[in-house]
C-alpha cells in the first residue's frame, strides 16, 4: 500500500517536475539583451530546475499526504496533544532555570562577544519587539496590518528630526515616539473601522507607502531620500559614550524594551482587553453580540502595536544615527508580518523565536544573502500550508476551578 | 487645452492597464474571495516573457507588428500558466482555511516570485524595445496622443469586450457567474467548481500578461519590482470600483488613471503614488463596498 503510493507519488512529481521546468523555461534559461541584441542561453538552469522540482515536488506530495492523513490536527479549533518535549518545557520547574540561563547569556553577551555580534543582536531584539507588537494586532486582534512600518518610521523620524532641529535627547523623544506611534495607530484606525480583512490589508499597506512616499519626497520636513544624519547616541545623566560603550549601551536598552514588551503583552493577552481581542478575531459580530465595544478594542489593538513600533523607531535611530525612507518600505512590513506568522501568531515565544531566526539566520548565512528574500517567501507559503499555526502554537490560559473551593464559597 | 487632451489621453492609456491587471483580481476575488497579492507579479512575469520574445524574434528580423502580436500570446499563454501554477500551489491546500491564511500565502508567493525573477533575469532596469511603430495616419494627433497610447487603448476595449462576451455567452462564463454567486450551490448543480476557479486564475492572468507586454513596450524599460506597485494600483482600481464586479474593475481603472494624469499634471508629480493610495482610503471610507459595487448586509 505504501510502496503504491510511493509509486504513486513519484509519477505526480515527475510531471510536476516536467510542467515547472517548461514553465520557468523562459525566464531561467534565456536572457535577452535588446540593446546588443545577444541572445544568452542557460541551459545548466533547466537540469537544475528540473532535478529541483522532483525533488521538492516529492516532498511536497509526502508531507500533503501526511497532512492530510492527520486531518483534524490542522483544525485551528482543536487543541493537539502537546507533544512530550513541550509537556517538559511548560514545567515551571525546567522552564524557570532555562529563562533565568537565557537571560544571563543576553545579559553577558556584550562582554562575552565583539561589538559587531552585539550590533547584529541589537537589530534582533529590536524586531522582537517590533514582532510583539505587530502580534498585538494582528495575531490576538486578528486586524492584518501591512502598514505596520510606518509607525516604525514615525518613531524614527521623530528622534531623527526633534533632534536635528532642538536638539532634544533620546530619553525626552522616547515617549513623543511612542505616543506620536499611538496617535498614528489611532488615525491610521479610524478610517478602516468599517473594513473587513482584506480591505483593511490593503488600505494598511496603501497607508504605509503614503508614510514613505511623503518622507521622500517632502525635503523641506524630511530632508528627502538622503534621509537624516548625525543622529545624537542616547546619553545617561549626561555621560556621553564611545562608540563601542554606546553599542553596549543601546544593546541593554534594546534588552529591556524586549523585557517590557514580554511583559506588557502577556500581561495585555490575558486581560480583559487581551479577551476582547481574542473574541474580536474569532468573530466580529458574535463578539459584538457579547457586548464587547468594537471600535474600541479595535483602536486600542492598533494604538497598542503603534505603541511598541513607536519606541522601537526611537531606537532605531539611535542605534544607526542615521535614517532614510528606504529603511521603512513594504519589504520591511512583510518581514515583520513573517516573524509573527512564522513564530505562531498570537504566541510570545513564537514570536520571539521567530524574529531571532529571521533576522539571526540571514546574518550567519552570507553565503544565502541573495536568496534570503526568496527563502523568506517560500517559507511563508509552506509554513501556511502546512503548519498555519507557526513555530509555536498560541495557547489559550486555562483556569482552572477547584470544585471544593466553590462549594465553600 | 492640448495639455489638457495630452492628460487626458495618457490617464486613459494608464487607466485602460490598470483596468486590463484589475479585472484578474476582481474575478479572483468574485470568485474564491481572495485578494490575489501574487497577481502583480503575474503582469510582471508577462512583461519579462515578452521581453524575451521580443529579444529572440528580434535578433531573427522578424517584422515589429508580428513581434508585438507573437509576444503578447506568449506572454498570454505563460502567465495564464503560472497563474495556474500558483493557485495549485498555494492557494488551493488553504482552501478551508481561516481567512487570513491564503493571504499571507499570497504576499509570499509575490515576494517569492519577485526575487525568482530577480535571481534569474537580473535586479537592473533591462530596456525594452519599443513594439509599436508610428503609424502615418496618427500624424495630426501626435501632439496630444502617442501611437502606443492609442495601442493601449483600442487592445484594451478589444480584450474587455471579448471578456464581456465570453463571460455572457459561454459555458464556461455562465458557470463562473455561478461559482461567484454562490459557491456550493453551484457545486450542487454540477459546476466542476476547481475547474472553474483555475480558469479563472488563468484568464485573469493572461489578461495580466496583455496589460504587461503593452505597457513595458510603451514605457521601454522593465525590472522584476515593476509588479508591485502595479498590482497595487490595479487593486486600488479594482476596490475603487467594487471588487467582485468586472465593469467596476474597468471604471475604477479609468478613474484611477485619470486621477493620477491630472494630479500629477496639475498638481505634482512627486506625489503620483501618493494621490492613488488617498483615492483609495476616501473611497473605501465613504463607500466601502466601491463606486459599482453592492452593498451587501452581512450574514451571520
Amino acid at each position: 500500500m505504501a510502496a503504491e503510493s510511493f509509486v504513486k507519488n513519484l509519477k505526480k512529481s515527475a510531471v510536476a517536475a516536467l510542467w515547472l521546468s517548461f514553465l520557468t523555461m523562459p525566464i531561467m534559461v534565456i536572457r535577452v539583451d535588446t540593446v546588443e541584441k545577444t541572445i544568452a542561453w542557460r541551459w545548466m538552469h533547466l537540469v537544475w530546475m528540473l532535478v529541483g522540482s522532483f525533488v521538492f515536488a516529492l516532498a511536497w506530495h509526502f508531507l500533503m499526504d501526511r497532512r492530510d492523513r492527520g486531518g483534524a490536527a490542522t483544525d485551528a479549533n482543536v487543541e493537539p496533544t502537546p507533544s512530550r518535549f513541550a509537556v517538559w518545557l511548560a514545567n515551571p520547574r525546567v522552564n524557570r532555570p532555562l529563562m533565568a540561563l537565557g537571560l544571563l547569556f543576553a545579559t553577558a553577551f556584550p562582554f562575552l562577544f565583539s561589538v559587531y555580534q552585539t550590533n547584529i543582536l541589537i537589530s534582533a531584539l529590536i524586531y522582537v519587539v517590533l514582532g510583539l507588537g505587530l502580534n498585538i494586532t494582528v495575531g490576538l486582534a486578528g486586524l492584518l496590518d501591512l502598514g505596520y512600518v510606518a509607525f516604525y518610521a514615525v518613531g524614527a523620524y521623530a528622534y531623527a528630526l526633534l533632534n536635528h532641529h532642538f536638539h532634544l535627547g533620546f530619553w525626552a523623544v522616547l515617549p513623543v515616539g511612542g505616543i506620536l506611534g499611538a496617535f498614528f495607530g489611532i488615525l491610521l484606525g479610524f478610517p478602516v473601522l468599517r473594513l473587513r480583512g482584506d480591505y483593511l490589508a490593503i488600505v494598511t499597506l496603501g497607508f504605509g507607502e503614503i508614510v514613505r512616499l511623503v518622507l521622500q519626497n517632502w525635503d523641506a520636513f524630511s530632508f528627502g531620500p538622503s534621509g537624516v544624519s548625525n543622529i545624537d547616541r542616547p546619553g545617561f545623566f549626561g555621560i556621553t559614550y564611545s562608540v563601542d560603550q554606546a553599542t553596549t549601551y543601546i544593546y541593554y536598552l534594546a534588552l529591556l524594551g524586549v523585557l517590557l514588551a514580554i511583559f506588557v503583552s502577556g500581561r495585555l493577552k490575558d486581560s480583559r482587553v487581551g479577551r476582547a481581542w481574542l473574541a474580536l478575531r474569532e468573530d466580529e459580530i458574535a463578539c459584538q453580540a457579547m457586548g464587547i465595544d468594537n471600535t474600541k478594542a479595535k483602536l486600542l489593538a492598533f494604538a497598542m502595536g503603534a505603541t511598541f513600533a513607536g519606541f522601537m523607531g526611537v531606537v532605531f535611530a539611535a542605534k544607526t544615527t542615521y535614517i532614510n525612507p528606504a529603511s521603512f518600505t513594504f519589504m520591511e512590513s512583510a518581514m515583520i508580518l513573517a516573524i509573527v506568522v512564522l513564530g505562531g501568531m498570537g504566541s510570545i515565544p513564537g514570536v520571539i523565536l521567530g524574529a531571532f531566526l529571521l533576522m539571526l539566520l540571514p546574518e550567519y548565512m552570507r553565503a544565502f544573502s541573495q536568496y534570503r528574500m526568496l527563502l523568506f517567501g517560500a517559507t511563508m507559503i509552506l509554513v501556511m500550508v502546512f503548519r498555519p499555526q507557526g513555530l509555536i502554537r498560541a495557547r489559550r490560559k486555562i483556569y482552572k476551578v477547584n470544585i471544593n473551593t466553590v462549594d465553600k464559597a | 487645452m492640448e495639455y489638457f487632451l495630452q492628460l487626458f489621453f495618457s490617464g486613459l492609456s494608464k487607466g485602460s492597464v490598470y483596468a486590463l491587471i484589475a479585472l484578474g483580481y476582481t474575478m479572483v476575488y468574485g470568485i474564491i474571495e481572495l485578494i490575489n497579492f501574487a497577481h502583480g507579479e503575474i503582469y510582471m512575469i508577462g512583461a519579462f516573457t515578452g521581453l524575451i520574445v521580443a529579444g529572440l524574434l528580434t535578433a531573427l528580423g522578424w517584422p515589429v507588428l508580428a513581434i508585438l502580436a507573437i509576444a503578447i500570446v506568449v506572454a498570454m499563454f505563460y502567465s495564464g500558466a503560472y497563474g495556474y501554477t500558483v493557485e495549485k500551489i498555494a492557494y488551493k491546500p488553504l482552501r478551508n482555511a481561516p481567512r487570513l491564511a491564503p493571504l499571507i500565502s499570497a504576499i509570499g508567493m509575490s515576494i517569492f516570485l519577485q526575487n525568482y525573477v530577480m535571481l534569474a533575469q537580473t535586479p537592473d532596469f533591462l530596456p525594452f524595445p519599443n513594439l509599436v511603430p508610428d503609424f502615418a495616419f496618427m500624424q495630426p494627433f501626435k501632439s496630444f496622443l502617442g501611437t502606443s497610447d492609442l495601442f493601449i487603448i483600442v487592445a484594451s476595449i478589444v480584450v474587455m469586450a471579448a471578456l464581456n462576451l465570453f463571460i455572457k455567452f459561454t459555458r464556461m462564463g455562465k458557470a463562473m457567474r455561478a461559482t461567484a454567486q454562490n459557491r456550493k450551490m453551484a457545486l450542487l448543480v454540477g459546476v466542476n467548481v476547481d475547474h472553474v476557479i483555475s480558469m479563472t486564475f488563468i484568464i485573469g492572468s493572461s489578461l495580466a500578461a496583455v496589460g504587461g507586454v503593452l505597457i513595458a513596450s510603451h514605457m521601454g524599460q522593465i525590472n522584476f519590482y515593476i509588479g508591485f506597485i502595479a498590482g497595487l494600483k490595479a487593486f486600488t482600481a479594482a476596490v475603487l470600483g467594487g471588487i467582485g464586479s468586472i465593469p467596476g474593475a474597468m471604471l475604477g481603472g479609468l478613474v484611477l488613471g485619470w486621477t493620477e494624469s491630472f494630479a500629477t499634471g496639475y498638481v505634482s508629480s512627486d506625489y503620483e503614488d501618493v494621490f492613488a493610495f488617498l483615492l483609495l482610503v476616501l473611497i473605501l471610507i465613504f463607500r466601502p463596498a466601491g463606486l459599482l459595487g453592492k452593498q451587501r448586509a452581512q450574514k451571520v
